[in-house]
């Protein structure tokens, strides 16, 4: 597949923006801090760049691109390992509601998000990152509370809105519930990858506004998490590609034994075979995005194809450049471990590689 | 000594020394005047003219009888240092050095690397010059675990420029507390800093700390970096059941639900290599040859490595979600006995194993080392060959 000149347009732009604003060491300076993003920078790509509201429905606020743009904004975000809340508000949350069936929710809360100025996630899993009990919801006169926890939540602590599925009589339902919300409890995670924030969710008697139908949320769910895996293979994409490119650089540069450390075959194939994880990566992720985008019925498929394999695969290429750089790729100041520690966080997000492979099974009823 | 007057030491220290009640650096003292430090070697040096192989036979008692090991609170020092020491050391320097070594009153570090001579150890530029008596010593080196703690480092140095890179190297003992030495703390991506830049800016060495002749020390070195490679690699021979941990880990991961067929797969295949790589280090340590490791340090420092990186990982992943926590990112530093930050987490023990890899030679130097050295297999073309160091890019 290819990009159109708009799409390259579009890179191009967001490239630049990220050059300015999430250098390295502004990576290093927010992932040490508690929420992990800079708010004037969150606040220019949704006033200059309308990056949250990309692929929102102008009627919503947003500027109605497809989910292939959004995918392809999330790969230059993971080159550069942005900090901000984006995955969980303009992916996640923003799914969430447009996969709902409820169009009244869309209307109200969609334009904030697509504005920036609401920063909302998901919460949906339990304790083993699964989708499933957990949060129970009670009608009650004055509308629905919830009771339990969620973990895993990403930038859970510092989101406005939090979307939470629970049980209710009819069966998993979507919620939404608003920071500060009576009986809302979050704690922060200490997460691996500093770069994006984690919390656990409790929620005693909170609250909550329903969305869409009581007892609509599973297939909800199900396909906000197929957008996820997509979503989460693009950015990784890039980060899978920045790490090719460290490497190599470095194995260009770096002189030992008098010649440069690539013209050894061993560091020459650890690089090509990255590379072919790379490329691998890019042709998954792409068309996993493009069915994304287009609605067509493969995208269970490909989700999970793609989930197995690029999470692996971006895995493997940022632990090789710790090799191929050595000693220093094992320390603190340089960004290989930056990458290393993302890619193995989205490994286990969303499902690792092998319940992915297991789905497939399933699917395919082997 | 024979294995029947060895045992009769070993009895004898442990009872006039019970481990439980004794000092640890109090226990190492008599166990290095007992000549059980390293059998092998003479009385004087802390050894009973022993058969190398009978060594296995001292771990083994003195681990089942919970007596501390010396290498935790020494570990550069009782692993590479004593060794190279042993080797290379004239008596007077023996007798000063090994035994507050040995007994881990005086820690000690490697003083290798530099940042532009890593696995070209021979490729160094920190430069020692002849001033009278003394040397003095003029250059930095990396990725010096222990130094904040150490009181000796052994170090090379070029003392002569003008001829090939190995022909130009002379080993010495350095002071860490010499004025002119710096050591600053190296952030490592674990969060902890085990590992130090150190800096020498003209620190005087005397002659009587020469390891080896003028010129000689790349010879000093080799024997360090063997030594390496057995002691990172030969730690398993020590262990326990081997692989046990991985099984147990996967059957408390599959009573909260998590366990599958994959996992379960590679629980059993990791064990496997688990045992294999015990198996070589116990046949190791039975064809041990006067401390002179032989190839086998090298295949298990390549294997182990390797494991240890698979198996920390499947470690982790276990956790599920979990495993992309991290309990602790404060800088530590480590203090000895080594491991008494605590036992590290799955996860940052999944996070350290990155460095398996590349210290102590790299498996990609390592794998070069099998082919070339064992296997006989032609080397590769080099350019720095026969090339004055100064004349070599760098
Ligand atoms: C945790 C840790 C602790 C350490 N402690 C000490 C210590 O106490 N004292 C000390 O002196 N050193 C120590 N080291 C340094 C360690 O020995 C070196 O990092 C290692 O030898 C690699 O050197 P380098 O980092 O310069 O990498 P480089 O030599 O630059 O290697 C970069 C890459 O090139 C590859 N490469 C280089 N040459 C070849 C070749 N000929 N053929 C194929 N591939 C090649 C390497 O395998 C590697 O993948 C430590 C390192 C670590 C990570």
């Amino acid at each position: 597949m290819s990009f159109s000149p708009e799409q390259e347009e579009l890179r191009a732009t967001v490239r630049s923006f990220l050059d300015r604003h999430s250098d390295e060491a502004a990576v290093r300076r927010l992932m040490e801090t508690d929420d992990g993003y800079d708010p004037a920078v969150w606040n220019l790509m949704g006033t200059q760049l309308g990056l949250q509201g990309l692929y929102i429905p102008e009627e919503y606020g947003g500027s109605g691109f497809s989910f292939a743009e959004l995918c392809l904004v999330l790969e230059e975000m993971g080159a550069r390992l942005l900090c901000a809340p984006f995955f969980a508000s303009a992916v996640l949350a923003a799914s969430a509601l447009l996969e709902s069936d409820d169009e009244e929710a869309k209307k109200d809360l969609l334009p904030g998000i697509a504005s920036g100025e609401t920063i909302a996630t998901l919460a949906y899993s339990n304790d083993s990152g699964q989708p499933d009990g957990a949060v129970t919801a009670t009608s009650t006169p004055a509308g629905y509370t919830l009771d339990g926890s969620r973990h895993f939540v990403l930038d859970g602590a510092l989101a406005d809105l939090i979307l939470v599925v629970a049980c209710a009589d009819a069966g998993p339902s979507l919620f939404a519930v608003e920071k500060g919300a009576d009986g809302l409890t979050p704690t922060r995670l200490p997460t691996m990858d500093l770069t994006r924030k984690q919390a656990d969710l409790t929620f005693d008697d909170t609250p909550a506004r329903l969305i869409g139908a009581e007892g609509s949320a599973d297939e909800v769910l199900q396909r906000v998490l197929q957008l996820a895996c997509v979503a989460l293979v693009n950015e990784s994409v890039g980060g899978a590609r920045a790490v090719l490119e460290q490497a190599t650089t470095y194995a260009k540069e770096r002189l030992q034994f008098g010649r440069p450390i690539g013209s050894f075959q061993a560091i020459k194939h650890r690089c090509a075979d990255m590379l072919v994880a790379v490329e691998g990566s890019r042709s998954a992720a792409y068309h996993a995005a493009t069915v994304a985008a287009t609605g067509d019925g493969q995208l269970a498929v490909i989700a999970s194809l793609a989930k197995s394999y690029v999470s692996e695969a971006y895995f493997s290429v940022a632990a090789e450049n710790i090799q191929v750089h050595g000693g220093i790729g094992f320390t603190w100041e340089h960004p290989a471990h930056l990458y290393f520690k993302r890619a193995k966080s989205a490994e286990l997000l969303f499902g690792d590689p092998i319940s992915h492979r297991e789905l497939l099974a399933q699917r395919f009823g082997l | 000594m024979s294995p029947e007057e060895l045992t009769a030491a070993i009895d004898a220290l442990l009872r006039d020394h019970p481990p439980a009640t004794t000092d640890p650096h109090e226990f190492f003292a008599a166990r290095f005047d007992a000549g059980l430090a390293w059998v092998w070697v003479d009385p004087s040096d802390g050894g009973s003219n022993a058969e190398p192989a009978l060594q296995g036979l001292v771990e083994q008692r003195l681990t089942e009888a919970g007596a501390p090991v010396p290498g935790a609170y020494n570990p550069i020092g009782i692993g590479m240092c004593g060794p190279t020491l042993l080797t290379h050391g004239t008596p007077e320097q023996r007798a000063r050095y090994l035994r507050p070594l040995y007994t881990g009153e005086e820690i000690w570090c490697q003083l290798f690397s530099e940042p532009s001579a890593g696995s070209d150890v021979a490729g160094l530029a920190a430069r020692a010059r002849r001033d009278g008596d003394d040397w003095i010593l003029d250059g930095q080196k990396v990725w010096t675990s222990f130094a904040h703690l150490s009181h000796r480092g052994l170090i090379l140095a070029r003392t002569d420029p003008t001829v090939p890179k190995h022909n130009g190297i002379t080993a010495f003992v350095v002071d860490m507390h010499a004025p002119g030495v710096d050591v600053r703390p190296l952030r490592q991506l674990t969060g902890d800093a085990e590992f130090n830049e150190v800096f020498f800016d003209g620190v005087r060495i005397p002659d009587g700390d020469r390891l080896g002749d003028v010129g000689a020390g790349w010879r000093v070195g080799t024997t360090t970096l063997m030594n390496e490679r057995v002691s990172l690699g030969g730690a398993i021979a020590t262990r326990e059941e081997p692989g046990a941990g991985l099984l147990e880990s996967y059957r408390v991961a599959a009573a909260r639900g998590e366990g599958n067929p994959v996992r379960r797969d590679q629980a059993i295949q990791l064990w496997i290599e688990a045992n294999v790589n015990y198996l070589t280090a116990v046949r190791a340590a039975a064809g041990g040859n006067r401390g002179k490791p032989g190839p086998e340090g090298s295949v298990l420092k390549l294997t182990s490595a390797e494991f240890n990186q698979r198996a920390a990982e499947f470690q982790n992943d276990l956790l599920g979600p979990a495993g992309a926590l991290l309990p602790a990112h404060e800088m530590r530093r480590p203090t000895l006995p080594y491991g008494s930050m605590g036992i590290p987490s799955t996860q940052t023990t999944f996070l350290r194993s990155r460095a398996n890899t590349i210290e102590g030679g790299t498996s990609e130097i390592l794998r070069n080392i099998l082919g070339e050295r064992v296997l006989g297999l032609p080397g590769d073309v080099r350019v720095d060959k026969g090339v004055a160091w100064k004349d070599v890019p760098r």
